[in-house]
């Protein structure tokens, strides 16, 4: 399967700060892609490299095989719907659609009146008085109507009422069956990415922690309880991503791709939730044993 | 025609909840043999789910030789799952509350009755494979 984005070391620096450091990532095309992560992980970092709108000072970064730049070609192959969805207020919903045919080659006309039909937008009112939902329906109308072989979206339904939420993401579905476009969406609404998302990236501190199919995700996790026990004792087709214990119990969450025998457990299936939030625990938690060394280095 | 929904809090993977729905309709007489399935469209614009979810539902129920997909029409029921043993149904309800009665009398409370119940249900099983 080819990679829609394949970053080998990728870098981002603001001054003395970097906002991302040697990312290596590689995601599949034909999915729609959830991008989790705390807060600082560099997703927005990551996406913005992707479409080009930032320049890497590390590392290097292919997107549907080709460098990321301002280049007509290479732009009317990603759309991108970026944090917030900004649109020009001062523009009107109609002046956004003749501006995105002016400077996309493949602009889809019909796709974008149909949508906009669609979505009951007034084309003569101002964006700027659009409600949130109708502000981000719209940004996601222009990154669709480019025709693009990749749509990144960075939280997009971050400040949607719920309703919105739903609205937006069902024209969002409705434009991957009918496209066959590949997707990368940023989230930290875990029920909205289980929804849409047939495939999972985990970035914490820039590194990916966790990443594949969703199914397969799902089914080589078991949570484990029962009877105390310590980790270094599990068997070893058994990695404890988490464990927690009282003085009688102990819980783990397991990747293990055989099937639980020992009696002693009971076994849970693990949502999706709970996985990214073991995966990201067991990050902080590696992250607060190095820091004592970071410490040294200064 | 029947419509999707989806329950994001109850552990069971939104493909699964598909199957399960329409396994329901078949049994419940909701579905007919040559009813057709709402198209992965239809379902996805709907629901907000990946279309890749529904595919794979339908490729189950396929699988199970409940649906057949004609290209580029649609998915159509192929099979019914309406059971002749529904009659049994009544008669086997009445002894069975009839036996909840006693458990009461006796002093059960639910969990005990549940409990019991599982349990002669895993040893007839248990019996049955041995």
């Amino acid at each position: 399967m080819s990679a829609v984005l394949e970053a080998h070391g990728l870098g981002k620096r603001y001054g003395r700060t970097w906002a991302l450091s040697e990312c290596t990532v590689s995601i599949p095309s034909g999915h729609v892609v959830g991008l989790v992560g705390p807060n600082g992980a560099g997703k927005s970092t990551l996406l913005n490299l992707a479409v080009g709108l930032l320049k890497p000072s590390a590392g290097g970064l292919e997107v549907l095989g080709g460098r990321p730049t301002d280049e007509e070609g290479q732009l009317g192959r990603v759309g991108f719907v970026a944090q917030d969805t900004p649109t020009y207020t001062a523009l009107s919903v109609a002046d956004h659609l003749q501006m995105g045919a002016r400077t996309n080659p493949n602009w889809d006309r019909q796709v974008a009146d149909a949508r906009i039909a669609q979505l009951g937008l007034d084309p003569a009112q101002k964006s700027g008085k659009l409600s949130g939902g109708q502000r981000a329906q719209l940004a996601l109308t222009m990154a669709v109507a480019k025709r693009p072989e990749l749509l990144l979206l960075d939280e997009p339904v971050a400040s949607l009422d719920p309703l919105a939420r739903r609205e937006f993401l069902q024209v969002l579905m409705q434009t991957v069956a009918e496209d066959e476009v590949s997707v990368v969406l940023s989230s930290h609404l875990m029920a909205d990415l289980e929804r849409v998302c047939d495939y999972l990236v985990v970035l914490v501190a820039s590194r990916v922690q966790l990443a594949g199919p969703v199914d397969e995700l799902l089914a080589s996790h078991r949570r484990l309880i029962g009877p105390r026990r310590d980790p270094a004792t599990m068997p070893g087709n058994q990695t404890v991503i988490e464990s927690s214990h009282t003085d009688r119990q102990s819980t783990f969450m397991v990747q293990t791709e055989d099937p639980v025998l020992d009696p002693s457990w009971t076994v849970e299936d693990v949502g999706l939730e709970d996985l990214v939030l073991a995966y990201m625990g067991q990050a902080a938690a590696i992250a607060r044993q190095s820091r004592p060394m970071i410490g040294l280095v200064k | 025609m029947i419509e999707f929904h989806l329950d994001t809090h109850s552990g069971v993977a939104p493909y699964l909840q598909i199957v399960q729905q329409v396994r329901r309709a078949l049994r419940l007489g909701l579905l007919h043999e040559g009813d057709q399935l709402p198209t992965v469209k239809d379902v996805v614009a709907l629901v907000a789910i990946n279309p890749n979810t529904v595919l794979k539902a339908y490729r189950e129920l396929e699988h199970d030789g409940l649906v057949s997909a004609r290209p580029g029409v649609g998915t159509f029921v192929t099979k019914t799952l309406s059971d002749p043993s529904l009659a049994a149904h009544g008669p086997l309800r009445q002894d069975l509350q009839r036996w909840l009665t006693k458990a009461r009398m006796a002093g059960l409370d639910d969990e005990s009755i549940e409990a019991l119940f599982r349990d002669c249900f895993r040893a007839a099983l248990e019996r049955g494979i041995a």
